[in-house]
């Protein structure tokens, strides 16, 4: 007999399957032409105009300001220049920046041999009158990469907004999952993403606002997040040495940081921090945005600790049932302060970055969030009673929200209707999983 | 009930059981664990539908196709674990469901009244109007029969109902069933303990693996004749006979105390002995065996192992010591119900199991493999909940999750409790392997004669103090000790 832990059961196939259900819906409702990018365009594009556009004609390539077709002239721009074409000038800015160049040329008295535009820059009115306002152009090519059918929800773009949008909650969540399995709940983590951003961003603008060091930064995020961790530590010991129930702990932690986050500011809100307050949210790291290696990083971490160590056990063993794992000799109460100062840890980086992302940290962010981070971990399939969970689920769960969200945007749902559906997928997150533990929907309806 | 058919997914619980029962009579129904006792009752309560087959109530053939169907046709079912709502009162719960009212409003009066005389006909002298959480096992138990008779029952059935009643509360049961009885009613009797079923019942039938191998009046058969129908086998004692050699001192408690339940209470246990502690329910055994394990803290005393005073505040110390203690109740103490059999046997063991934190899930599981095999533990996947085993396998569990710990002390609270006639053989050759290798074992039990059979010496206790010894326990009767228990004696 060979026995095996299985590292997912029927329900987390389930929820996977849900989310890549959403993932395909989205795409096919948000199927759109596009204009081609990537290298591959890029290549045609230089190879057209190496062939087809002879030497001593002015190429312009021509992108729109902080858009894929900027990006895009600008690697078309640099291809070419490397290949030792001459004459050719890149442009990325607006319709006005692209006549401003034609009016320049026409003075120089020089030749237009093409034109190369990519996305939105193709669709400018300025290209289809260049004929008419500029005849003595005429005989130039106007190419772009060819356009393909491609879900708007697939863009790369849309993707890292996607994990933009939930990074925040995802990583709160890891700790509400622990803190949950162990039967507790946090309510403050919500007032706590305040507090770290606010405690945060107070640090910087006293080691000199937009001049501080990239040491400052660092330092007002470590105490952010030491001031959170310290706060878990407190509702932690509250819980487990006082046996007082963990909702009403945490709800006055809630109201207490929120107010010291207001005191902190005195109400207002911080943006005198440098450049190099985003790094944190925005940066990249070998071409990777920060928050995707972040996201990944921890989530890592968090699966390994629940389920390859002795303490993750522990975790679901008081949630399972405290007495017993006391009686089997387990430290119940390091164990639950343990779980509220990593949700406080995890609350604590969520705000940096949260201020990170937006750069200025507000007392009055993350309203609400607290239910919202409570809501991926319970659609990710963890057990309000306790005992049972996984982290993975819970990344899942988050990103079930996520994809929800951001595909009922892109179809241009308006905000309420949003809200209402995500309610609705809450409930039904909360049935599937009564329906899987009591066997089916049908057991589920019988009461049996 | 006549060849009821009842599957369940991937087993066939019941395979054409058929059960007779007459007005006033108890007919005991006996098995194994997992013989299809409780998945037959069910039948009965209309909890489960049966595939094939059918029920008849004088004659007339019904359909019971739900719990309130199976009410109405007059059936009660009395749980194990009681349904009672623990802050209502007494009176309250016996007319949870079908309140009395008067324009619209609850009748408190005419509901405490009914219930006193309800009491009063059972000849149990409980309070209606006390909340069920301040009354005893035994006492709840009271208040599921008279609910029972509340709603002119004819048929009652009792699963396990003295699983967790002391002897004294056991004959005060006894005495309601054969009142029962007297009124005619009928009493389908579900218990372990054989000595009861001959006490009490008319006739007994034996289901064994879905299906009855026996059936007959109580006068006809035999205790050997009943536990060779529920095993399959003969089986030649109820006990099995041990050759260890009792050692030197291995744990000394000297004066442990705790306010309101343990009162000075010293004792020596040696190394290779088994020490019965015997007492009625709440004379402080359970207590008792939960200062030795540091789950309640002591107000004073010492424990010494092997001479040296150890600490034990709370149970992390006492297992690290070598005392390990297998509580009274295996589900809400012993066991986490909702996570594998595997994961409880891990818990507290899984600083051997790998390095540092990290958990070496290959180790845990070939050891836990070996216990499975070695204890005869039944199960399909060592991931299987161990809510869904028998009782007596969760019981090795727990066992083998202390074996792995390889403590030297062993406190066995009601081992047996709920287990099987099989099982608990088992359960004693392994207490038997136990002091064989030279630990100890201190055995607390309700049931008398598993106390003496299994015990070399035996204390009695009695409010918290110990009021007696009996040095040799193959020697002492049932009487002395109960009339020690009893505090008879002086």
């Amino acid at each position: 007999m060979k026995w095996r832990i299985p590292k997912l059961s029927f329900g987390d196939y389930g929820m996977i399957v849900a989310l890549m259900g959403l993932c395909l819906l989205f795409s096919i409702l948000t199927l759109n032409r596009q204009s081609g990018f990537g290298a591959d365009a890029e290549d045609s594009l230089v190879e057209v105009t190496l062939e087809r556009v002879p030497d001593g004609r002015f190429v312009l390539v021509v992108g729109a300001d902080n858009t894929e077709s900027g990006a895009f002239a600008e690697n078309v721009f640099e291809k070419l220049v490397q290949l030792n074409r001459n004459d050719v000038e890149l442009i990325v800015g607006s319709p006005r920046d692209l006549r401003l160049a034609l009016d320049s040329l026409r003075e120089k008295d020089g030749s237009l041999g093409a034109v190369l535009t990519s996305g939105d820059a193709s669709k400018w009115l300025v290209l289809e009158q260049i004929e008419r306002n500029y005849p003595e152009f005429s005989g130039f090519r106007l190419e772009s990469p060819r356009e393909r059918l491609w879900p708007d929800f697939l863009k790369a773009s849309n993707l890292l907004a996607i994990v933009e949008r939930i990074v925040v909650i995802a990583i709160i969540a890891i700790g509400m999952t622990m803190v949950i399995i162990t039967g507790g709940i946090d309510l403050s983590v919500g007032s706590l993403i305040a507090l770290s951003a606010v405690v945060g961003a107070t640090v910087v603008k006293s080691m000199g606002g937009p001049d501080a060091s990239g040491f400052a930064v660092a330092l007002g995020f470590a105490a952010g997040i030491a001031c959170c961790g310290s706060i878990g530590l407190i509702a932690g010991g509250l819980v487990s040495r006082f046996k007082v129930a963990a909702f009403i702990v945490t709800l006055g932690i809630m109201m207490m940081a929120r107010g010291l986050a207001f005191m902190t500011t005195g109400g207002f809100s911080i943006d005198q921090v440098p450049d190099s307050f985003v790094w944190l949210a925005q940066g990249r790291l070998l071409g990777i945005p920060n928050t995707v290696i972040l996201l990944i990083l921890i989530y890592s971490i968090a699966h390994v600790f629940m389920t390859h160590t002795r303490y993750g056990r522990y975790i679901y063993a008081v949630g399972g049932n405290a007495e017993a794992a006391r009686l089997a000799g387990v430290p119940i109460g390091l164990v639950i302060a343990l779980v509220y100062t990593v949700s406080g840890l995890t609350a604590g980086l969520g705000g940096c970055l949260q201020a990170s992302m937006v750069r200025a940290a507000a007392p009055n962010m993350a309203n609400m969030y607290e239910l919202y981070v409570i809501a991926a971990v319970v659609v990710g399939g963890t057990s309000l009673s306790g005992g049972s969970g996984r982290v993975f689920g819970t990344l899942i769960g988050a990103f079930i929200i996520a994809v929800i969200q951001n595909g009922m945007n892109l179809l241009g749902i308006k905000s309420y209707a949003q809200m209402f559906t995500l309610g609705c997928v809450i409930v039904l997150a909360v049935l599937l999983d009564k329906a899987r533990q009591s066997g089916g929907f049908k057991a589920l309806f019988l009461g049996r | 009930m006549r060849d009821i058919v009842k599957s369940f997914p991937g087993v066939k619980a019941l395979k054409g059981v058929s059960l007779t029962l007459n007005t006033g009579e108890v007919l005991a129904l006996i098995g194994e664990n997992g013989a299809g006792k409780s998945t037959l009752m069910k039948t009965l309560g209309g909890i489960h539908q049966p595939d094939s087959g059918f029920i008849a109530i004088e004659d007339s053939q019904v359909n019971l196709n739900s719990p309130a169907a199976s009410q109405a046709m007059g059936i009660a079912l009395i749980h194990q674990e009681f349904s009672l709502a623990p802050n209502l009162s007494a009176a309250d719960n016996i007319f949870l469901g079908k309140e009395r009212g008067r324009f619209g409003l609850l009748d408190r009066k005419s509901e405490v009244a009914k219930a006193d005389e309800l009491f009063d006909l059972l000849g149990i002298r409980i309070d209606s109007q006390s909340p069920c959480s301040e009354l005893t096992v035994a006492e709840q138990q009271s208040v599921e029969i008279a609910r029972a008779l509340s709603s002119d029952a004819r048929i009652i059935v009792m699963d396990e109902p003295t699983a967790a009643l002391s002897q004294q509360e056991t004959q005060a049961l006894m005495r309601i069933v054969r009142e029962l009885r007297r009124k005619g009613i009928a009493i389908v009797y579900i218990s372990h303990r054989l000595e009861e079923v001959f006490e009490l019942a008319n006739r007994v039938t034996v289901l064994r693996d879905g299906e009855t191998v026996g059936e007959c009046g109580i006068e006809e058969t035999s205790k050997g004749q009943l536990i060779e129908w529920m095993v399959g086998r003969p089986l030649n004692e109820e006990f099995p006979e041990r050759d260890a050699k009792i050692g030197s001192v291995c744990l000394t408690a000297e004066n442990l105390s705790r306010e309101g339940s343990v009162d000075g209470v010293s004792f020596q246990l040696r190394s290779g002995e088994v020490l019965g502690i015997a007492g009625l329910v709440g004379s402080g055994r359970t207590e008792l065996a939960r200062l030795l394990f540091g789950a309640d803290r002591s107000d004073s005393g010492t424990i010494r192992l092997r001479g040296e005073a150890v600490d034990v505040g709370q149970p992390a110390d006492a297992i690290g010591s070598g005392i390990c203690l297998l509580t009274e109740d295996r589900k809400s103490q012993g066991l986490i119900l909702i996570h594998s059999a595997l994961e409880n046997f891990g818990l507290p063991n899984l600083k051997e199991f790998g390095k540092g934190v990290f958990i070496n899930h290959e180790a845990e599981q070939s050891a836990f493999r070996g216990y499975a095999s070695s204890l005869k533990i039944k199960l399909s996947d060592p991931l299987q909940r161990v809510g869904n085993l028998s009782g007596g396998n969760q019981q090795k569990v727990v066992i083998a999750k202390w074996l792995q710990n390889s403590a030297d002390v062993f406190i066995f609270d009601e081992p047996t409790r709920g287990i099987d006639v099989g099982a608990k053989y088992e359960i004693y050759l392994l207490i038997n392997q136990l002091v064989g290798e030279g630990k100890s074992v201190i055995l607390i039990s309700s049931e008398l004669p598993e106390v003496m059979g299994m015990s070399d010496r035996i204390l009695v206790m009695k409010e918290g103090q110990v009021c007696g010894e009996i040095p040799e326990a193959k020697k002492a009767t049932q009487e002395s000790v109960m009339r020690m228990a009893l505090g008879a004696d002086n």
